[in-house]
């Protein structure tokens, strides 16, 4: 028994301590948001957030993040108020198919807490990780400097 | 006379997308489709079998043909509007154009229209979602069924009003009376009561210049889904008592399997063996242990030798035509003599280029859930095929199409890549066996070793022009990467192009933009070949041979945004520039690119012009436009299938690399928005000038021309 912190919500997972967070999340808490997209690594779909920081949930087994705060893409939004990068990918039209865009979503906000005013060499640096197959990076771009503005510095 | 039609009116869909047979065509019952409603407004549009085929929206040849439906449109009590359509959401925003199209003509806001999509048991019959056919096909024909269903809301309330046709109009789902209070909504005007109507190809639209709704940039329809994560791709769905499969796959292509030992799953818990034939497959209650369960499966392959691999797979294509790929063999398209022409020619010039085979790679692999009721089957899959899949299961199982149900949820993403139903069979074989619904995900090493690739290719051209510029000779000939945009839109008299097939060792297939990316790269690579022999400016030695105008629209709009020639190249800075047409849309792509070393080659900076006809949705456009440039660059620079002895060597992220962030240049998208003129799809032609851009830019920057796809592989 592995207990978690999902959302803001204490859960208890029956599983091995070697499962990846990404199965744990889709297949035993029905937290669809986060994708798989190559098992690896590589491509950013599955990212979750590990107190704040995006991790892969691929490849993190559940015993790194054993009572930690994890927070997937459907812990952003408050009742019915988009979270403001959500509300960002939008407006500048970020995505196409949306497979990669909860990922994108949750690396955004990691480094807009970090960073609210983030430059291009900022972006490269921390969405590298996160591929869009569609092509959208120069809205992504977009967007994210779009909601560090409308965030005005302030992120929680 | 199909031949000729198909020749001369439909743009060119290649053999990789017609090569399935053609699948049945039955029209729909009315019940079927009178079932949706008890009461309300149903208006269906029908056209004449011929020209449903074909897709095209023309009239057939003559009235006695069997009439199929196309399309239908429902107005319930409330008022809300629901279309039906085959087509497939990839990520293309055809929900969001084409219900933009629909309320142009029903003036009705946005949010009060919902298409259902690429459902076989709830929409109409669709060949499918390719070919950049949804906007000029598929956008008209909606139009046509909401411009009846407005004018029968219009007589019916003349006729409640007592007032004439012309003292009304229609605002906001409503009718309204212009010379009193009066007014009724589409939903009190069609409750109680079922008003139906066939509608034919003659039905009046707008004209682009009065759209209301479309020409503006509409949100992203059911958006807020996506960025929430709660949208259901198949990979997310889940159904009571759901199991989960896998399937044993071969370590390459081409291999059989000589033995079999599966004594290691009896001691797992809920794990099934299925077999059948050469299909090996598992099911489980979770998706962890049906993997573990098929890596504890022991099998014994036997290999396919003697294979061509990534290196030698150009000769191999060259040297082994194919006559029986299931396509008609077109002869050469010959223009006066090249033989001659070369001859007299004061230059001459014979290049041979060639592409590699390259992964669609879409970033949800694929998927599909399958459930058998009954002895009816439903599979939920992404496919931009969900009617030729219900084609191949109902095959595969032996089952009438009326048993096989196939949903398609809007999927993530294709590029061409999804026309088929690999998962969708393998789900439902499992199911079969299990007698539970099961789900089945491939992994990415499966999609990149077992879904199909883009076709790769040798193209040779010989050419000769005059020391002044013109253009006097052109042999173009591409062995297997397909005849699309294999023409030439450059004026000269004498011309011989011929597209070969070949037997390609991998699997091959649709692609986004199909073989135009290819042969517009040999063809505007050699065109700056031949600019460069006679000394002349790469633009202007295409204008002077170019007459066709929205092409040349496109190329002066580009290099003008860009300042074409007014900056000095060197000093590993270069200037390129491609232009092309493909299925409607007309491109030219400028690039800037540095290359301080063969290894560090970055695009610069990369401004397109686009045009294809009027534009339905400036910022969708725009958002297409560039993702496909962005997406090209990877086929331009770096991805290639890395194969040997049948295995995929290149079968994950790791190891095949995409475009990423920082592979993103600055980009600049200029769109011509021309309004006289109808719409095309928007998907497929901007990818196909970046490569040749990117090409003649290092070559302006290095010297060192480029003839092979990925560049960085020849650099």
């Amino acid at each position: 028994m592995t207990l978690l912190v999902v959302n803001g919500a204490r859960v208890e997972v029956q599983a091995e301590p070697g499962e990846n967070l990404l199965w744990v999340l889709r297949e035993k808490l029905g937290l669809t948001g986060a994708k798989y997209g190559c098992g690896e690594g590589q491509c950013g779909a599955c990212t979750v957030l590990v107190e704040g920081r995006p991790r892969r949930s691929c490849i993190t087994p559940l015993s790194q993040v054993e009572d930690r705060k994890i927070v997937t893409i459907e812990g952003l939004a408050k009742e019915d108020a988009l979270h403001p990068v959500q509300q960002a990918f939008l407006e500048a039209d970020a995505l196409q198919c949306g497979y990669c865009t909860p990922g994108m979503i949750l690396s955004a906000l990691a480094l807009l807490e970090s960073n609210p005013n983030p430059g291009d060499e900022d972006i490269l640096d921390a969405m590298e990780g996160n591929i869009c197959r569609c092509g959208t990076y120069p809205r992504i771009k977009a967007a994210i400097q779009k909601a560090g503005a409308n965030m005005g510095g302030a992120v929680e | 006379m199909r031949k000729r039609l198909a020749d001369r009116e439909t743009p060119e869909i290649e053999r990789y997308e017609l090569f399935e047979r053609p699948g049945y065509r039955f029209a729909l019952d009315r019940r079927d489709f009178l079932r949706f409603s008890t009461t309300g407004l149903m208006v269906v549009l029908s056209a004449p079998a011929l020209s449903a085929m074909q897709e095209s929206g023309r009239r057939g040849r003559g009235q006695s043909q069997p009439r199929q439906i196309q399309a239908w449109l429902h107005i319930d009590e409330e008022g809300l509007v629901h279309v039906f359509t085959g087509k497939a959401e990839v990520g293309q925003n055809i929900r969001t154009s084409l219900a933009q199209a629909v309320c142009d003509e029903l003036t009705v806001p946005l949010d009060s229209v919902k298409l259902v999509m690429g459902d076989t048991d709830l929409t109409p019959y669709d060949r499918g979602t390719f070919g950049s056919r949804t906007t000029p096909v598929m956008a008209p024909q909606l139009r046509r069924m909401a411009a009846a269903a407005r004018r029968m809301l219009l007589a019916r309330a003349a006729e409640k009003f007592e007032a004439p046709l012309d003292a009304l109009s229609v605002v906001d789902g409503q009718v309204r009376r212009r010379d009193s209070e009066d007014s009724a909504s589409f939903g009190e005007l069609t409750k109680g009561s079922r008003l139906s109507r066939e509608v034919s190809e003659e039905e009046p639209i707008k004209n682009p210049r009065d759209w209301t709704v479309s020409g503006r940039s509409a949100a992203k329809v059911a958006g807020e889904s996506f960025v929430t994560g709660k949208h259901r791709y198949t990979s997310d769905l889940e159904l009571p008592g759901m199991l989960h499969g896998k399937v044993l796959r071969p370590p390459a292509v081409g291999a059989t399997l000589s033995s079999l030992d599966s004594s290691a799953l009896e001691e797992m818990q809920g794990v099934k063996l299925v077999r059948d034939d050469g299909f090996v497959g598992v099911v489980a209650l979770d998706s962890r242990t049906a993997e573990r369960a098929i890596r504890a499966i022991r099998a014994e392959w036997k290999l396919q030798p003697n294979q061509p691999n990534s290196r030698s797979i150009f000769e191999y294509l060259k040297s082994h035509p194919s006559e029986s790929g299931g396509w008609r063999v077109r002869p050469p398209h010959v223009v006066g003599s090249v033989e001659n022409a070369l001859a007299a020619a004061e230059e001459t010039l014979e290049s041979s280029y060639t592409v590699a085979y390259i992964a669609h790679a879409p970033l949800e692999p694929r998927a599909a859930v399958a459930r058998w009721e009954e002895g009816k089957l439903t599979v939920w899959t992404g496919t931009q095929r969900p009617f030729g899949v219900r084609g191949e299961l109902a095959e595969a199982f032996r089952i009438p199409e009326e048993k096989v149900r196939v949903i398609m949820p809007d999927t993530g993403s294709g590029y061409g890549g999804k026309h088929t139903g690999e998962a969708a069979i393998e789900a439902a074989r499992l199911a079969k066996a299990a007698g539970k619904p099961v789900k089945l995900v491939w992994t990415r090493e499966e999609e990149f070793r077992w879904a199909y690739f883009r076709p790769a290719g040798v193209i040779e051209v010989k050419s000769g022009v005059s020391k002044d510029g013109r253009l006097l000779a052109w042999e173009f000939h591409n062995y297997n990467s397909g005849s699309s945009s294999i023409r030439t839109l450059y004026e000269v008299e004498n011309q011989t192009i011929q597209f070969h097939a070949a037997d390609s060792p991998l699997r091959q297939g649709s692609y986004r933009a199909l073989a135009a990316t290819a042969n517009t790269f040999a063809r505007e690579t050699h065109m700056d070949e031949l600019a460069n022999r006679i000394g002349k400016d790469p633009l202007e030695f295409r204008l002077q041979n170019l007459k066709e105008p929205r092409l040349r629209a496109v190329l002066e709009r580009a290099a003008k945004e860009f300042d074409w020639g007014t900056k000095k190249t060197g000093q590993g800075i270069g200037f390129g520039l491609a232009c092309g047409f493909e299925k409607g849309g007309y491109v030219a792509t400028c690039a800037e690119v540095s290359a301080d070393s063969p290894e560090d080659i970055r695009i610069r900076r990369v401004v397109a012009a686009f045009e294809c006809g009027a534009v339905v949705n400036p910022k969708h456009l725009e958002n297409q436009v560039e993702g496909a440039i962005v997406q090209g660059i990877g086929g331009a620079l770096f991805e290639a299938i890395e194969f040997k002895d049948g295995k995929i060597v290149s079968d994950r992220f790791s190891r095949y690399r995409v475009p990423r962030f920082s592979d993103t240049p600055k980009l600049e998208v200029h769109l011509i928005d021309r309004q006289d003129l109808p719409s095309a799809g928007a998907g497929e032609a901007p990818i196909i000038a970046i490569a040749p851009a990117i090409g003649n830019a290092l070559f302006s920057a290095t010297g060192k021309r480029l003839r092979s796809l990925p560049l960085q592989n020849s650099v």
